[in-house]
C-alpha cells in the first residue's frame, strides 16, 4: 500500500486539471455525437427511398386472384362448358382446439379414408398454424349440407369453393371442346416465355385440348390482385387495395349440341368420324369423333386406372375428323371430274366403254372397276351416279399425277384446314416430289391410276374432305372450317373467323353444274349410289359415296367382307348436302371397316340431314323459311 | 447562485432540479416508445412503470446518501462484487447461453450490474486519495481494479457489460489526468492486442457479429436480419418518421428485439430524424449536465466518480445507437432511460442518485 505522501495538494491546480479533462470528454461525447448522426442521416435522408421500399417489400404482399374462365355455348346458346364450384372441407390448426377429437368427430360425420387424414396431418406439420389446409378435396352436395348444419361444433373447420370447369355433355363434345387440366411444369416455362406467367399466378387448370387449347388466351381471362400487409410470418393484417380479376371471353361455337348428339348416336359403337359445316360460312356445326371419352375425367386429375382403359385399339383418344388418315376414295371423283372438264380431255357428252377393267397400254395389270362386268357406255354424268372407277382411271392417267396434285391442293387436301383446334394432320395428297421425299423412288405412272379413284398414297381426314366439299358446292368459293363463331366480354362482342380464302376459279364455271347435278343424280335417280339412303326425304339432297379399301385386293381376287379380318374390311364414306338449289349444309361422314358408302355412310347422312331440316325447315324451293 | 444562502427545497431533498426533470422527462418517452413496441400490451406498460417507480426511489434514496458515506462504502461493495462475479462462474444461472445470474432464492441477481457502480467508485476513491495526476503505481493498481471485473464478466460472457465496466474505470484514469502520451501508447497497445483477442479472446458468436456488421446482407436471415431489419426501420423513418404506433417494421415485428435493445429503431421509424436529434440532444443535455456537476464537486473522488459515471452513461448512448445502426457490432447493450427492462433502469438511477448526492454535497458545505 502506498503511504499518503506529506505534501500540500494543490486543490485549484486539480480542479482546473479536472475541468480541461472534462472539457475534453465533453467535446469527444459531441464529436462521437455528430458521427452518429452523420451516420443516421445517411440511412434516414439519403438511403431514406431504398430502405422505404425495403420496408413496403418487408410488409406489403400481393396476393394474385384467378379470372374466370370463360363460358363456352353452342349456336343457340346451350352452354357446353362451364365453371362448377368445387368444395373443400379446409382446416385452419390454429383455431382448433384439440385436433385429434375434431378430426374424429368429423369423420363421424363426412367420410375420411386413413391417407386424407395423413395427408392433411403432414401438411399442417409442413406449414404455419394459421394456414388453411385441405381436409378433403371435393365434397358432394350431402357432404356440404351436412357439414354447414353442424359448422358451429367444428370452430377451425370450413368449406371453401373453387371453380372447376364442367362439362355437362361429357364424350359428347370431347374432340371438340377438349378440356382443362391442371397447368404443369412445362407450361408454366412456356408461359413465363410469352410473359404470361403472372397472369396465371393463381390460375389452377389451363387449356389442354381442342377449343379450351386453342382459345386458351381468350378463355383465361386477366388475372387481379389483392394487396395486402402482412406481418413478419406472413399472416395478412389487413387488406390495401383489391384489384378485381378480369373474366375471360365467352365464346360461342357453331356446332349445334343436338345435331352433335345426333352423331354420336350415329355412329352408336362404329369406329369412325363425322363432321357437318354451314355450307353458308363454313362453320362446323358438327364434329364428332367414335369412340369418345368423359374429359370431366381430365378436370381433376386422371386415374391411371381410367388412363390405362383409354389406351384400348379403338384408339378414343385420337380425333378422327382432323387426325384420322382416311382413303377419299369415291367422294373425290366430283372434283377429278371437273379438273377432267377443265383439262379438255372430256366433255359433258363424251362417252367412253367400260368393260369392267382399265390397262395401261401394254401392260398386263388390271385396274379392276367395283362392278366386274363394267358400266358400259359411260359419260361424266353416270360416271359419279354410278361412281365408276373405270372411267376415272382412264381419266386420271391421263392427267398425271402433277396437274391432279396441283388441283386437289386447292381444294385443301394435304394441308391443314386451319380448323381453330390443334389436333390436326395434313394427311397425305401425293405428288412426284412427295413420292421422291418419303421413299427416296420416282412416281411410277401406274401410281397415278388408283389415285384417281382417290386411292392409293391418297390420303385425307374426314375434316379435309368436308372443306373440299364444301368449295366444290359453293362454285370454288372457301370459307374455311371454324368451330367458333364469336368471343363475347360483357357487352363487347368480337366477331372472330369470319375470313375467307382465295377461291378456286374454274377456266368455265359451268363445270361446277356439271358435277354437281350429277351429285344431285347420284340421290335422285333409282340407279344413284345414295339414292335409297335418302328416299322420301322432305328436303332436296345430293351426295357421293365412297368404299374405300383398306388392304389391296390380290389380282383376280374379289373383295369378299366375310372373309376378311373386322379392322380389314372397306371405310364407308359419303359426301353430302342440301338444299341442292341453295345449299345450307355439307355433310362428311367417315366409318372404319363397315363396307359400302351407300349402305352406311349415306344413311347416317340422312339421319343429320333429317335432324338439322327438322329444326331449320326449308320449301322444296331451297329458301329457308324462318 | 452558490452564493445564495437559503438552500431550495431541491437541496434539502438532495436532488439536481434540471437532471431531474430531463430524466422524468426521458422517462415519459420511454413509456411512449414502449407503449408501441410492445405492440400497445397494456400488462408490460404496468411492469415498466412499476420499474420506473422503483428506480426513480432508489434514486433518491442513493442521493441521500453523502459522498463521506459512499466512500466507506466502497471496499465492501467492491469486493462483495468481485466475490459474487467469481460465484457466478462457479455456480450461477445460466439463460440464453450465458451465466450471468445469481440465484438467490427468492430472486435472481446479476452482479455485474453491482459492479457497474462498484467499479467507478472503487477507482475514483483509490485515485482521489492521491495527488492528481495520478503516479504511475496508482495507475497500475487503478488498472488492475478495472480489470479484474471486467475479465471476469467477460468470461460470463457478457461483452457489453465487460466494456461497460472497463470503460467506466478508465474515464476515472482519463478524468484524473492521465499524461496523453500514455494515452497514445495504451491506445497503440490495445490496437495490437486487438489481433489476439480477435483470435483467442472472443466467441464465435461475437466475431460472427463484427463479422456480420461490415456485411449484414452476407447473412440476411441469419446473423444479418436484426442488422438489416433494424436498418429498414430506421431508413424507413425518414425525416418525419411514419408517426407514433404507424411503425411497420415494429408493428407488423419485422424489427427484432423491438423493446430492448432495438427500441432506437422503433424511435427512429416512427419519429424520423426529428425524434432522433431531439432524444440526442436530450442526452447531450443529461451527459453536459452531469459533467457540470462532477466540476463543481467538492473533492476528486466526487469530482471522478460524477465524471466517469456520465461518460459511462454515454457509452450506453453510443453503443446501442451505433450497433442498430450498423457502426458497431451488436453487443447487446441497451438505450439507457429509453429501453424496456428492470436491471439497467435502476443501475442507471442509481448512478444518477450518486451524481445527485455529490451535486449537492457541496451545497451542504456552504452554508
Amino acid at each position: 500500500m502506498l503511504k499518503r505522501r506529506p505534501t500540500i495538494r494543490d486543490h485549484s491546480a486539480e480542479a482546473n486539471l479536472f475541468a480541461r479533462r472534462a472539457f475534453v470528454g465533453f467535446v469527444f461525447v459531441t464529436i462521437l455525437v455528430a458521427v452518429l448522426l452523420s451516420n443516421l442521416y445517411t440511412i434516414q435522408v439519403d438511403d431514406h427511398q431504398d430502405y422505404q421500399t425495403r420496408s413496403n417489400d418487408n410488409r406489403i404482399k400481393v396476393i394474385p386472384i384467378a379470372p374466370n374462365r370463360g363460358l363456352i355455348y353452342d349456336r343457340n346458346g346451350v352452354l357446353l362448358a362451364e365453371n362448377k364450384p368445387v368444395y373443400n372441407l379446409e382446416v385452419i390448426p390454429e383455431d382448433v382446439d384439440d385436433l385429434d377429437t375434431s378430426l374424429s368427430e368429423m369423420s363421424k360425420l363426412i367420410d375420411i379414408s386413413e391417407q386424407q387424414r395423413n395427408d392433411f396431418i403432414k401438411d399442417i406439420k409442413h406449414n404455419r398454424r394459421f394456414k388453411s389446409q385441405v381436409l378433403k378435396a371435393r365434397l358432394n352436395e350431402q357432404e356440404v349440407a351436412k357439414f354447414s348444419v353442424n359448422q358451429h361444433k367444428f370452430p377451425g373447420f370450413s368449406i371453401e369453393a373453387r371453380l372447376a370447369r364442367y362439362y355437362p355433355y361429357a364424350d359428347t363434345l370431347t374432340h371438340a371442346l377438349g378440356y382443362v387440366a391442371k397447368l404443369n411444369r412445362k407450361e408454366l416455362t412456356k408461359l413465363e416465355s410469352q410473359d404470361q406467367a403472372t397472369n396465371y399466378r393463381a390460375t389452377h387448370d389451363i387449356g389442354k385440348l381442342g377449343i379450351e387449347k386453342y382459345y386458351e388466351q381468350l378463355l383465361h381471362g386477366q388475372v387481379g390482385s389483392q394487396r395486402v400487409e402482412v406481418n413478419n410470418r406472413g399472416r395478412v393484417i389487413r387488406t390495401l387495395s383489391m384489384t378485381p380479376p378480369e373474366p375471360g371471353h365467352d365464346l360461342v361455337l357453331t356446332l349445334d349440341i343436338g345435331l352433335q348428339q345426333i352423331a354420336q348416336h350415329a355412329l352408336k359403337d362404329m369406329r369412325g368420324a363425322i363432321v357437318v359445316m354451314d355450307a353458308k360460312d363454313g362453320g362446323v356445326l358438327a364434329l364428332y369423333s367414335n369412340p369418345s371419352y368423359d374429359p370431366n375425367l381430365f378436370v381433376h386429375g386422371i386415374s391411371s386406372k381410367n388412363y390405362k382403359a383409354l389406351l384400348n385399339p379403338d384408339r378414343p383418344l385420337i380425333n378422327r375428323t382432323t387426325q384420322g388418315r382416311y382413303a377419299p376414295a369415291s367422294t373425290v371423283k366430283p372434283h377429278m371430274a371437273i379438273l377432267a372438264l377443265e383439262e379438255g380431255l372430256v366433255t359433258e357428252h363424251t362417252k367412253m366403254w367400260d368393260p369392267g377393267f382399265f390397262q395401261i397400254p401394254n401392260v398386263e395389270h388390271k385396274w379392276r372397276d367395283w362392278k366386274r362386268w363394267g358400266h358400259g357406255h359411260v359419260d361424266v354424268y353416270k360416271a359419279i351416279e354410278e361412281s365408276c372407277d373405270t372411267y376415272f382411271y382412264d381419266v386420271s392417267y391421263r392427267l398425271g399425277i402433277t396437274k391432279i396434285s396441283d388441283f386437289m391442293a386447292q381444294f385443301g387436301f394435304g394441308d391443314l384446314t386451319g380448323i381453330d383446334i390443334h389436333e390436326e394432320t395434313t394427311a397425305i395428297l401425293p405428288s412426284k416430289e412427295w413420292k421422291e421425299g418419303r421413299f427416296r423412288e420416282s412416281w411410277w405412272r401406274g401410281d397415278t391410276i388408283s389415285v384417281g379413284i382417290g386411292q392409293g398414297y391418297w390420303t385425307a381426314t374426314p375434316m379435309q374432305i368436308a372443306n373440299a366439299t364444301n368449295i366444290l358446292v359453293n362454285k370454288g368459293l372457301n370459307h374455311p372450317p371454324h368451330l367458333v363463331q364469336v368471343a363475347k366480354k360483357e357487352n363487347e362482342v368480337t366477331q372472330i373467323n369470319n375470313d375467307e380464302k382465295p377461291p378456286v376459279v374454274l377456266k368455265n364455271p359451268d363445270h361446277w353444274r356439271i358435277s354437281l347435278d350429277a351429285m344431285h343424280n347420284t340421290v335422285k335417280k333409282v340407279t344413284g349410289t345414295a339414292h335409297r339412303a335418302f328416299k322420301g326425304a322432305n328436303y332436296d339432297p345430293a351426295g357421293k359415296t365412297g368404299t374405300a379399301q383398306v388392304v389391296s385386293i390380290a389380282q383376280g381376287e374379289r373383295y369378299d367382307a366375310k372373309s376378311l379380318k373386322e379392322r380389314q374390311r372397306d371405310n364407308a364414306i359419303y359426301i353430302g348436302f342440301a338444299p341442292f338449289d341453295d345449299p345450307q349444309i355439307v355433310v362428311s361422314v367417315v366409318v372404319e371397316n363397315t363396307g359400302g358408302g351407300s349402305s352406311v355412310g349415306a344413311p347416317i347422312a340422312r339421319q343429320l340431314m333429317d335432324y338439322y331440316f327438322s329444326a331449320n325447315p326449308v320449301t322444296l324451293a331451297g329458301s329457308a323459311k324462318q | 447562485m452558490q452564493l445564495n444562502d437559503k438552500r431550495s427545497i431541491w437541496d434539502k431533498l438532495h436532488l439536481d432540479l434540471p437532471l431531474l426533470i430531463a430524466l422524468l422527462a426521458m422517462m415519459g418517452a420511454s413509456l411512449a416508445i414502449v407503449y408501441s413496441a410492445s405492440g400497445q400490451n397494456s400488462a408490460m406498460m404496468v411492469r415498466h412503470a412499476t420499474r420506473m417507480a422503483g428506480a426513480i426511489i432508489g434514486m433518491f434514496i442513493l442521493a441521500q446518501f453523502s459522498p463521506a458515506t459512499l466512500k466507506r462504502l466502497v471496499i465492501p461493495m467492491y469486493c462483495a462484487g468481485l466475490l459474487m462475479l467469481v460465484g457466478v462462474l462457479l455456480f450461477g444461472v445460466s439463460s440464453k447461453g450465458a451465466q450471468r445470474w445469481l440465484d438467490l432464492g427468492v430472486t435472481r441477481f446479476q452482479p455485474s450490474e453491482l459492479m457497474k457502480i462498484a467499479v467507478p467508485m472503487m477507482v475514483a476513491w483509490y485515485i482521489g486519495r492521491n495527488h492528481l495526476p495520478p503516479r504511475a503505481l496508482h495507475l497500475v493498481v487503478g488498472f488492475t481494479i478495472v480489470m479484474l471485473p471486467t475479465l471476469l464478466i467477460k468470461e460470463q460472457p457478457d461483452l457489453g457489460t465487460s466494456i461497460l465496466i472497463a470503460s467506466s474505470g478508465v474515464f476515472v484514469l482519463f478524468l484524473s489526468g492521465l499524461s496523453w502520451r500514455l494515452i497514445g501508447f495504451l491506445t497503440g497497445l490495445v490496437a495490437l492486442a486487438a489481433w489476439p483477442f480477435w483470435h483467442y479472446g472472443m466467441h464465435a458468436y461475437q466475431k460472427q457479429r463484427v463479422l456480420t456488421l461490415f456485411n449484414p446482407e452476407s447473412d440476411p436471415l441469419g446473423s444479418g436480419y436484426h442488422i438489416i431489419q433494424s436498418k429498414i426501420a430506421i431508413g424507413s423513418g425518414g425525416i418525419e418518421g411514419k408517426g407514433w404506433l404507424q411503425g411497420t417494421q415494429s408493428q407488423l415485428e419485422f424489427l427484432p428485439e423491438r423493446h430492448t435493445d432495438f427500441i432506437f429503431s422503433v424511435l427512429s421509424e416512427e419519429f424520423g430524424l426529428f425524434g432522433v436529434c431531439l432524444l440526442l440532444c436530450m442526452y447531450l443535455f443529461i451527459i453536459g449536465r452531469g459533467l457540470y456537476i462532477a466540476v463543481n464537486a467538492q473533492d476528486a473522488f466526487g469530482k471522478l466518480l460524477a465524471g466517469a459515471l456520465t461518460l459511462t452513461f454515454f457509452v450506453y448512448v453510443f453503443v446501442n445507437i451505433g450497433m442498430v445502426s450498423g457502426l458497431l457490432p451488436v453487443v447487446g447493450v441497451p438505450l439507457p432511460l429509453i429501453s424496456y427492462g428492470g436491471t439497467s433502469m435502476v443501475t442507471l438511477m442509481a448512478g444518477f442518485g450518486i451524481i445527485m448526492s455529490i451535486a449537492t454535497d457541496k451545497r451542504m458545505l456552504l452554508k
